[in-house]
């Protein structure tokens, strides 16, 4: 059994190990990072410390949302300190079976492929567990 | 086995280890000192205790060969000599070699290092006759330990001085002598209560007096002489934390204080001021935090010293003064190489030899002073030695034979100046090249890592009696002021460490920068300086409103090349606190970090050599031509990024010459033009400049013809430098100033070309000024030849 907090972008619902996860804001003001990769859409002071948020759409190669929605920011711990990813909404914490998990399908493609490392079935849905690093890749990315 | 366990054990070593080297090479200064032999003796023993306890083999027999010969030496059976030292030094290098291992690879290596345990053992033989020791103290060559008995208890560790209660209460005037005394007695004739006890129970004192007194008892337990107890590891990391958390707290800090400055609430106002004292003090407590004397880094400088003294033949004393001046822990660690390299120089170059010394009337050792204090808000370390000193002449005559200036501006050179000659790149003083110091790093990297942190480096001589270094460093890096300005609504901070000044431009003013095909440049006091754009280089795109009504221009210098910023608004001046950028962000070379502002919204610091290499300033490798350097090998490749400036004569296809080189553009009057020898000069800034005629020299015109080819009467001139010359080059007109990389291709090479290269879907020539010079004014070159020069 394992906790996930869960989000959406878009249509999708993701999931993320709770332990992984440091808090979740409302949108919060952004410094805008000239010559980063599109993905990273701006810094934001977290209690005096800088976290780069990453737009989860973008990196998902989804449509910006429209213009004045709301944001999300879902802080995750990393390695090398935390980062933001924005999100659309926030949904529960999850308790999850260890057996509802399985690979994501073949014909799932894209980047969204790349970024999931498991498939959660949930009752009404699906839950696509985010790699948290593999999201921060921004390399061959940015190259676009 | 948990990991903390040898965790602890690796610090707690290799902190030992560093104090070992460090008395070890006191007590060879003095061989009597045997409270120094005394805590050798515990550093080494506690090591190998534990590395017995932790079942690492080698590390416990290479310490205990070595606590077996200083035991020898605490009973006075082993006289301290140099051979004992050095061996007793080479097992602190075994040791930490096998620490190395041990966290590389959890084991020790299990190699027998057996040459030095038979030379630690050879010299415990070498016990000369002396009185019986006493027993007590000796401490027998024992075999190596049962692991369970390694716990060192057995040493005789001083105790700690603390106070008995009794003298305390005294002391504190809560009880009469005498009362006390009668306490002891009570108690040695078999009163199990303890003293406060006795003497509440009495009435001579009451529980809280009793209570006091043992808190200060044990206060001064903690202020003791016993530094284990006083003392607690933290991580940086947390520390790192805490300075952000009180960061965030001044912001909140100064919200409130703005909030109840206007408010009429007086409770709420003396609430706030006690915030904001509360708030200064935990701020500068926590900077405290991450000070650290710099005997941090000056302690393994006397083994370095004995040792380089050692292959030198020399005789070398170093004293240290301000031991305890404190840094902040990243400048402590990025000026440790410097600092090494200063001390090995001193040794290496400035010391004499022994015999040369006492020739000189010197004494036969050498001091070396190491001087570290604050003043005015910096700390100056300063290197100095009473060595030979350096000649000025010397390094002129080095400096210009290396072909880094010319003669005549050698000549002109003040002594101080000729002095720090040796910062350039490319110096090295010393006549061949010893191990020690010639390895390639030069005295120009030591000023270029000082100066990476804010920092300044200054050298001074006395022939035949001593040179001294003086290094300037800031006493943080965490925080510095900035200059912040604003662009395209953002903000962004500027080091203020590289801005030079600021240049206003308003109205018919701006038009003073001139676009040349779309690279601007403006001419500050009479030099060229390149123009770039913040929103251009940043890719901010278009600016909104109607156009700005004047230019600021951030005059900044990254590598020695001046250039102008130009931002929309500039703000203020602020001390910012640096913070690093996530790694998502670490490839942008533009930002240094970013910072938080006063209103809480984050700024981006920009990196300023960062964003010159951007734009093509300066070369990403670094090295580049500045406006200052004499001469460039006129051969250098030229493939990296670049500015060049290309114009024409006699309309054949474009010449180029690097921008850097250039010193100057002008206009000038033909009839200013005088003749004298042949040659055409014109007065020029109170020095009389040579022309030419690019026309006549690159394209063979007669220079009759060449001199005609004025429009309107007017020159264009190019004037370059070389060494402190001016050369003005006539050339057609100018073309444009372009970045770009080009690649010199031999085609078309011939004297005072060097090559062609596609430069924006152009062949041009590229221009090999000295080449051309030196065709044209023979006689200029054969006097700097006659002087030693080029």
């Amino acid at each position: 059994m394992a906790q996930y907090c869960t989000f959406r972008v878009a249509d999708l619902m993701f999931g993320v190990e709770v332990e992984q996860v440091q808090e979740v804001l409302r949108g919060q003001r952004m410094t805008r990072v000239p010559m980063a990769s599109h993905v990273v859409r701006g810094l934001i002071n977290l209690r005096g410390q800088i976290v780069t948020a990453v737009d989860l759409r973008r990196r998902l190669s989804i449509e910006d949302r429209a213009e004045g929605e709301d944001t999300m920011n879902v802080v995750v711990r990393g390695p090398e300190g935390a980062v933001s990813f924005l999100v659309d909404d926030i949904g529960d914490v999850l308790d999850v079976p260890d057996d509802a998990f399985e690979d994501p399908p073949v014909t799932l493609g894209g980047v969204t492929r790349e970024l999931v490392t498991s498939i959660c079935k949930l009752d009404r849905s699906l839950l696509l567990v985010l790699d948290t690093q593999r999201a921060l890749e921004l390399t061959h990315e940015a190259a676009q | 086995m948990a990991d903390e366990i040898v965790e602890e054990f690796l610090v707690e070593s290799a902190e030992g280890l560093e104090r070992v080297e460090q008395d070890l090479v006191e007590l060879e200064e003095d061989t009597s000192r045997s409270e120094v032999v005394d805590r050798i003796f515990r550093d080494i023993h506690t090591i190998k205790g534990v590395s017995g306890f932790l079942g690492y083999t080698s590390l416990e027999r290479v310490t205990h060969a070595s606590e077996s010969l200083l035991s020898k030496v605490r009973a006075g059976e082993v006289k301290v000599d140099e051979r004992v030292i050095s061996a007793l030094l080479g097992t602190v290098d075994a040791t930490r070699e096998m620490l190395e291992r041990i966290e590389q690879t959890e084991s020790d290596g299990g190699e027998d290092y057996a040459a030095l345990i038979s030379q630690l053992e050879a010299l415990q033989q070498s016990a000369i006759p002396a009185p019986p020791p006493a027993p007590a103290l000796a401490l027998a060559p024992e075999p190596p330990p049962a692991p369970a008995s390694a716990a060192g208890e057995e040493l005789p560790e001083a105790p700690p001085s603390v106070p008995p209660l009794g003298e305390v209460l005294v002391a504190l005037g809560v009880v009469p002598e005498d009362a006390v005394a009668s306490a002891l007695k009570q108690q040695r004739e078999g009163d199990p209560r303890k003293l406060g006890e006795i003497l509440v129970r009495d009435g001579k004192a009451r529980p809280a007096q009793i209570e006091e007194a043992l808190d200060a008892q044990r206060t001064s337990r903690t202020l003791g002489t016993n530094a284990k107890d006083a003392t607690i590891r933290v991580s940086v990391d947390l520390l790192d934390r805490l300075m952000n958390l009180v960061g965030e707290l001044v912001l909140v800090r100064n919200q409130i204080l703005q909030h109840t400055q206007g408010a009429d609430d007086p409770a709420a106002a003396t609430n706030a001021q006690r915030l904001n004292h509360v708030t200064s003090e935990l701020q500068e407590g926590v900077m405290k935090t991450r000070m650290q004397p710099i005997k941090t880094i000056w302690g393994k400088l006397p083994r370095i010293v004995r040792d380089l003294a050692g292959s030198f033949d020399k005789e070398m004393r170093l004293e240290m003064e301000g031991r305890d001046t404190e840094l902040d822990k990243t400048i402590i660690e990025a000026i440790k190489d410097p600092l090494t390299h200063l001390v090995r120089n001193a040794c290496d170059h400035g010391m004499e030899m022994p015999a040369e010394r006492v020739a000189k009337g010197k004494p036969a050792e050498g001091v070396l002073r190491l001087r570290a204090y604050h003043e005015g808000g910096q700390v100056i370390i300063e290197v100095a030695d009473d060595g030979k000193g350096i000649d000025p002449e010397k390094i002129k005559a080095s400096a210009v034979a290396k072909g880094l200036l010319t003669a005549a501006a050698a000549e002109r050179l003040s002594e101080r100046d000729a002095l720090n000659l040796i910062f350039l790149p490319g110096f090295s003083t010393a006549a061949q090249v010893t191990n020690v110091s010639g390895r390639g790093v030069g005295m120009d990297v030591v000023k270029t890592n000082i100066e990476r942190i804010g920092g300044t480096i200054d050298l001074s001589s006395v022939l035949g009696a001593g040179t001294t270094i003086r290094v300037k460093i800031p006493l943080t890096l965490a925080i510095i002021p900035a200059l912040v300005v604003h662009d395209r609504g953002e903000r962004y901070a500027i080091p203020q460490v590289s801005v030079l000044e600021l240049v206003l431009l308003e109205g018919e003013e701006m038009r003073r920068v001139e676009a040349i095909h779309g690279t601007p440049v403006y001419r500050l006091r009479g030099k060229l300086l390149p123009i770039v754009h913040l929103s251009e280089q940043l890719g901010l795109g278009p600016a909104e409103g109607p156009p700005p009504e004047a230019l600021n221009i951030i005059v900044l210098q990254a590598d020695g090349h001046p250039f102008g910023l130009v931002v929309e608004g500039v703000r203020d001046t602020e001390e910012i606190v640096v913070k690093p950028l996530g790694k998502e962000l670490k490839s942008l070379s533009a930002y240094a970090g970013a910072t938080i502002m006063g209103d809480g919204a984050v700024a981006l610091i920009l990196d300023v050599l960062g964003l010159a290499q951007h734009a093509g300033i300066v070369r990403e490798d670094g090295a580049s031509a500045s406006n200052e350097d004499a001469s460039e090998p006129s051969d250098r490749a030229l493939h990296e990024q670049e500015a060049l400036l290309l114009f024409e004569s006699d309309g054949k296809s474009p010449l180029a010459v690097e921008l850097a080189r250039i010193d100057r553009l002008e206009e000038l009057d033909a009839a200013a033009v005088e003749h004298t020898g042949g040659r055409d000069v014109v007065q020029y800034r109170d020095t009389i400049m040579p022309l030419v005629h690019l026309s006549h020299e690159v394209y063979g015109r007669p220079l009759e013809v060449a001199r005609e080819r004025a429009p309107d009467e007017r020159y264009q001139v190019v004037v370059v430098r070389r060494g402190a010359e001016v050369y003005g080059l006539v050339v057609g007109h100018l073309v444009d100033i372009v970045d770009t990389a080009v690649e010199a291709r031999p085609v078309g090479r011939r004297p005072g070309i060097r090559g062609s290269a596609i430069v924006q879907g152009r062949v041009v020539e590229l221009l090999d000024v000295d080449a051309v010079l030196a065709a044209a004014l023979p006689e200029v070159w054969a006097h700097e030849a006659a002087a030693g020069g080029v």
